[in-house]
């Protein structure tokens, strides 16, 4: 044997806010726990921290200090971790099987929380795939964890509260912005405005990220997106911008301006992790405004399969601050589950919470709307452009293969290979779903990509380990 | 409903599979009028995810000169379906690496000689030469030169393509419920395409025909095979051969684009009931360290995707092909071991005997099995 057999109550996927609070408030009613993390510590996206090899000369911010607490009390707390592991398969008995920096390693558990957050979303354009242009989420971890410029001179485009967060801090560290460009119009963030109140701190933050920005002299061009990327002089990045309808579609009779740029940052929101839970089988359901799929859940994280929990963003996009409450739902509930609270104890403990997180999702969810995709934006997704990137795929293929008859996603993959690559369809998923849906009529017609292992690429050496041919279990002999 | 244009149906094929599908394009090449219903999407089931292997070696000894046939038909399909599933001719390799696995490939290899197909016996050196990649732990090798492979997903785009030039109608997402026979019509009624009318039904259900022949109240038992198939991401090329081992638990080939397909019926979960399917860690893991011993350098590989695929098997692991037992004008085609890599020529002889002609080779006479 390669791998080890390890049992734990409780398994928690992502050690994000809600991994983290799911884990210790399970381990804290006296669950065995186990929390798995391909990253090398805690925090997740949001509180994601520098290597440890480095240290702050500055005062935290108000995410890094949220962080800080945040892994102080999983540090006090008795879960185990591991992490710079990779999951790359889960069974419907609850079993893990992982790989990380000492070979392949397995777990079984009695309740598995997945708290594996969201995948970011891009709609692609022609160019989106040239060096230089990077994801929004990326774009954080550079500067979260690195503390490094995407370029000196960037560009920041898509939607949503990230757009200003991204363009701030690339100005505090230093980086000029050549502008941010929103597909969200100012009419709809004022839509959205009841809600954001709710949180007069976020809100304030969110003001001074503007205020940051328009005192560094950058531009905020409202309604309007990115019509292509292409190379220019001396490796920089020519941008041409565009007006977006309220569809966010591209007003093509509208006058485009052309930026040149080094780097490029972009982002068109959110979409949850539903890799675990559609390879589980769950239900799932197509809820636009929290981001698109998600798996069906009874408000308890509870999914439709037996012993599988859901705990914050992988449940629809509801924000961090949300995420953190709804960890703490989740550990309880499955503290309560496995025998660890009774029906009273759970119900005085869980309601607080429960009120708590609808406070704070109010917010987040709010946020949500602003990312989240109008069905017609895809379509000026331009003939040319790329949808499927690990493929090559392009618009114009999908096309063909729609007017041959394709009318669901996996057959479109099957027909195309758009989803085939290594990342499984997490990127141009939603993408491609949204472009089939203008023929079907829905996303629920087009489907989603069946759920498949591995959930992330890993190499046969990796999961294979040391061996002999002799420690192959050979199956007896096909019939003659 | 009937047809498009209110006649009745010459046949209905019910089960849109490789085996489903030639079997419509014969029978429509053959001037009847035909339609093919599938309660999913055209090979979307075994017919679109199994290995693609087009092989000699794991194809049953007696089966050797129906699969040379179909090898024929899956290379030259642009010529007659007018679409094609990138056939690929490589040559198969079977490998050895213990004393008892040489013994093993000689008896397997003879038996299939005799059958008509052409495999040599090859020392570990002449093995080298033919596919450089091996493992030196190689003892020896029995090699076929009629072998190779096909992109099993494009099967139903290039059936599609193939049926709706013969102008067969195409009724998918259309599970039937029931079948009654009404003035000596077969009546089939499904759940969205409504009624349809046909002098003739063909069941060409894969593992799902049992279930089929129990409307006719036929019972043949068939065994559902659950197969785990593991595909890399594109890779430099590490292997030029199609290769298995003596016991036939390995298919491994390199595909054009550089993704390299890991298969050999290794099991995993499921069931044809609700036809869930399930892969089991330690089977993905001994299928991987199989590959690995074989061509040490898939070692750098990542795997890009794990599936599952059903595959049929009767009592006597041959496939059953020709009339339904006591009812008139029903036919059968299917259950076939390594079906893919025959399942048009079988569809095709299937089509010959409906049209009344002689079958290119005999049927399997599915009666046998009752």
């Amino acid at each position: 044997m390669i791998t080890t057999d390890h049992k734990a109550d409780v398994l928690v996927l992502g050690a994000g806010p809600a991994g983290i609070n799911a884990a210790v408030t399970a381990a804290n009613l006296g669950l065995s726990v186990v929390l798995i993390d391909q990253n090398p510590a805690a925090g997740g996206q949001v509180y994601r921290p520098m290597p440890f090899q480095f240290t702050h000369t500055q005062e935290l911010s108000d995410a890094e200090a949220i962080g800080a607490v945040q892994r102080e009390k999983l540090k006090k707390s008795a879960v185990f971790t591991y992490f710079e592991h990779t999951v790359w398969n889960v069974t419907r008995d609850l079993r893990v099987d992982a790989v990380g920096p000492d070979g392949p390693r397995h777990w079984v558990c009695r309740a598995l929380i997945v708290a594996t957050g969201t995948t970011e979303r891009v709609v692609p354009f022609p160019g989106w795939e040239l060096p230089g242009v990077i994801g929004l989420a990326a774009a954080t971890i550079l500067l979260k964890s690195q503390k490094m410029l995407p370029g000196k001179t960037t560009l920041v485009a898509g939607c949503g509260p990230l757009l200003t967060a991204v363009a701030a801090s690339i100005v505090e560290g230093g980086g000029h912005v050549a502008a941010v460009v929103d597909a969200a119009s100012k009419q709809a963030w004022a839509r959205g405005m009841p809600e954001l109140i709710s949180r007069p701190d976020l809100l304030w933050q969110g003001i001074k990220w503007i205020a940051k920005i328009k005192r560094a002299g950058t531009p905020i061009l409202s309604a309007s997106a990115i019509e292509r990327i292409e190379p220019s002089k001396k490796n920089r990045l020519s941008v041409t911008v565009r007006p977006v309808d309220s569809q966010r579609r591209l007003i093509t009779s509208a006058r485009s301006q052309t930026i040149v740029v080094d780097a490029v940052v972009v982002g068109n929101g959110l979409v949850p992790s539903t890799d675990i839970t559609r390879a589980l089988r769950a239900e799932h359901e197509y809820v636009n405004a929290l981001g698109g799929w998600i798996a069906k859940n009874d408000q308890l994280v509870r999914s439709s399969v037996d012993g599988l929990y859901l705990a914050g963003d992988a449940c629809g996009i509801s924000g961090a601050a949300a995420a953190l409450w709804h960890g703490e739902l989740a550990g309880l509930t499955v503290g309560y589950d496995l025998g660890k609270l009774d029906v009273q104890a759970y119900r005085a403990l869980v309601e607080p919470v429960r009120k708590e997180f609808y406070k704070a999702r109010k917010f987040g969810r709010a946020m949500g709307r602003l990312m989240a995709m109008p069905p017609q934006q895809v379509e000026s997704v331009s003939a040319e452009a790329i949808v499927c990137r690990c493929e090559d795929v392009t618009r114009r293929e999908i096309e063909a293969a729609i007017d041959e008859g394709a009318r669901e996603v996996n057959q479109l993959k099957a027909w195309t290979r758009c989803g085939m690559g290594p990342c499984q369809g997490r990127t141009c998923g939603d993408i491609v779903a949204s472009i089939l849906a203008l023929k079907t009529g829905s996303r629920e017609a087009a489907g989603y990509f069946t759920g498949r292992g591995p959930l992330r690429p890993v190499s046969l050496e990796q999961i294979t380990g040391t061996y002999e041919y002799s420690d192959i279990p050979i199956p007896k002999a096909a019939p003659l | 409903m009937i047809s498009a244009d209110g006649n009745v149906f010459d046949t209905a094929v019910i089960g849109a599979g490789v085996m489903g599908c030639s079997t419509a394009f014969h029978l429509a090449q053959g001037g009847m009028k035909v339609a093919i219903i599938d309660r999913g999407l055209l090979c979307r089931e075994a017919s679109g995810v199994n290995a693609g292997t087009l092989t000699l070696h794991m194809t049953r000894a007696s089966l050797v000169p129906y699969a040379i046939e179909a090898w024929k038909m899956w290379m030259s399909a642009e010529q007659w379906l007018g679409a094609g599933v990138l056939a690929t001719h490589a040559p198969g390799l079977t490998l050895a690496f213990t004393e008892q696995e040489c013994t093993m490939l000689e008896e397997r290899a003879a038996a299939r000689r005799e059958f008509g197909a052409k495999i040599d016996i090859l020392t570990a050196a002449q093995a080298f030469k033919k596919e450089p990649g091996l493992n030196s732990k190689l003892l020896k090798a029995a090699c076929c030169d009629i072998d190779g492979f096909a992109t099993a997903y494009l099967t139903g785009r290039a059936f599609r393509y193939g049926l709706c030039r013969q102008s067969v109608e195409i009724f998918e997402k259309s599970p039937v419920v029931a079948i009654d026979r009404r003035n000596g019509l077969f009546e089939i009624v499904t759940q969205n395409a409504g009624k349809l009318l046909a002098r003739r039904v063909v069941l060409a259900g894969g593992v799902w025909i049992e279930p089929m022949l129990a409307w006719f109240g036929v019972h043949i038992p068939i065994k559902t095979l659950v197969n785990q198939l593991i595909v890399t991401e594109r890779i430099r090329p590490v292997m030029r051969t199609v290769m298995s081992i003596a016991n036939g638990l390995l298919s491994l080939k390199q595909f054009g684009n550089g993704t390299v397909l890991i298969g050999g019926g290794w099991q995993g979960i499921g069931n044809r009931e609700n036809n869930e399917t399930e892969a089991i860690p330690e089977n993905l893991i001994g299928n991987l360290r199989l590959a690995r011993f074989v061509i040490p350098d898939l070692s750098e590989a990542r795997i890009a995707r794990i599936w599952l695929g059903l595959e049929a098997e009767t009592a006597d692991a041959m496939p059953i092909i020709g009339d339904v037992p006591g009812v008139d004008r029903a036919y059968v085609v299917g259950s076939a071991h390594s079906g893919y890599t025959s399942g048009p020529f079988m569809g095709k002889i299937i089509a010959q005997h409906i049209l009344g002609l002689q079958p290119s080779m005999p049927l399997f006479n599915p009666a046998r099995l009752l």
